[in-house]
């Protein structure tokens, strides 16, 4: 979280404790990441499978890309895959940081 | 009508960048319920892990988190306000608590809200014990579960409480003649969904309990997150019906029951439990106990 944006945020927001919507993007949760999901798209069907269940809702609705800035890498999108076109694999370089 | 996969909204109404777990299913269940509630809506969250990952602007609706013990008296004052204004068509009113804000410390406010007949949706995430601080036992614990409370050792062996006595909130709201009351699962998101559009429908209360199975508090792997959830359904665990008016309707039917232990072996809780006949036929024992006197209770 960068520091300055902080301060100012508590500036303009003076005493009252209300975050404006969206200001958690500054908050790249991809770092958290051990393994990551990656999808085949030759094997993708486009059912929305993945996309209805990421908790995060970082897959996109129509590409069904992966938004690896805040991926946490649960898992659940290559769980309920049913063509198996999503793959967990280990996250080497720590990229999302 | 039942919901299709192709009518579910594509708007968002959570920011990226949460604090909550890897694969949290209350960040799941909550996602789905916006989305059929879309952006006139006004969340009062009582204390709880939801309240704590949605600070920093994640809700992109008003958002307020109140106490445990409050969030259906605040949530009456709202509906009493907006009323006063004129201002009351067209908006939604949801809570959302944890079981422990439901079961146990909210439970007399909620009782309250429902007898004064105030128009607003009560969303309960049910994860069986008060994961966001460690893991306590709660009134809905599962017999046998492993919590911070109830630990694994020579004396004891998890939560002792014996199954039927398991605090069944739909019940005890049905008891209240709530216009609607249901129990989902994460794991059904469209059959959730369906259920939160019935109850945004209703003037006057709406309750639903949803099970929630919690990574870090059960112990199990992230990625199974959801199929933990469906087993819960599919071994009868919990039953997902609705009540409308005092009419109880499955809504998710379950022919051939799978035994517990395929439930139980995702979950390090009941690690203690695998492996051991006797305990897992006991565990059985109250879960078809509990399915059959549900399924008595169904008028379809």
């Amino acid at each position: 979280m960068g520091m300055e944006k902080y301060e100012k945020f508590v500036k303009d927001a003076k005493d009252v404790l209300t975050y404006p919507p969206g200001w958690s993007l500054d908050n790249k949760t991809g770092a958290w990441r051990a393994t990551k999901p990656v999808l085949d798209h030759e094997r993708c069907t486009e059912c929305g499978l993945c996309w209805l269940y990421c908790p995060e809702a970082c897959i996109d609705s129509e590409s069904f890309d992966i938004d690896y800035d805040y991926c946490k890498g649960c898992g659940i999108c290559a769980e309920e895959c049913r063509p198996g076109a999503i793959e967990m694999q280990r996250e080497e370089t720590g990229e999302g940081a | 009508m039942a919901m299709k996969l192709k009518d579910v909204s594509r708007e968002e109404h959570l920011s990226l960048g949460n604090l909550a777990c890897a694969g949290c299913p209350e960040m799941l269940g909550f996602r789905h319920t916006l989305k059929v509630l879309g952006k006139n809506t006004i969340v009062i969250n009582a204390t709880g892990c939801l309240a704590v990952v949605m600070q920093m602007g994640v809700p992109k609706v008003p958002h307020f988190h109140v106490l445990f013990e409050n969030a259906p008296a605040v949530i009456s004052g709202i509906d009493d306000a907006l009323k006063a204004m004129g201002k009351r068509e067209d908006m939604n009113l949801l809570v959302v608590a944890g079981d422990g804000g439901t079961a146990d410390i909210g439970l007399s406010s909620l009782s309250g809200a429902i007898e004064r007949n105030q128009d607003f949706i009560y969303l309960c995430y049910d994860n069986e014990s008060y994961m966001n601080t460690g893991g306590q036992r709660s009134g809905t614990t599962s017999f046998g579960a492993r919590t911070s409370t109830t630990p694994i050792g020579s004396v004891t062996k998890g939560e002792d409480r014996p199954p039927e006595l398991k605090k069944d909130m739909v019940e005890i709201v049905a008891a209240h003649h709530i216009p609607y009351a249901a129990s989902a699962s994460i794991g059904y998101p469209l059959d959730l969904m369906e259920k939160v559009q019935k109850a945004a429908a209703v003037r006057g209360p709406s309750y639903i309990h949803c099970h929630s199975p919690c990574p870090t508090g059960w112990g199990i792997d992230t990625r199974d997150i959801v199929k933990v959830a469906k087993l819960a359904v599919t071994t009868g665990c919990i039953v997902l019906y609705e009540m409308v008016d005092g009419v109880r309707k499955v809504t998710k039917k379950v022919s051939k029951r799978k035994p517990i232990g395929e439930y139980l072996k995702y979950q390090s809780r009941f690690k203690h439990v695998i492996g051991d006949e006797e305990a897992i036929a006991e565990i059985q024992r109250g879960v078809d106990e509990n399915f059959e006197a549900m399924m008595a209770k169904m008028s379809a």
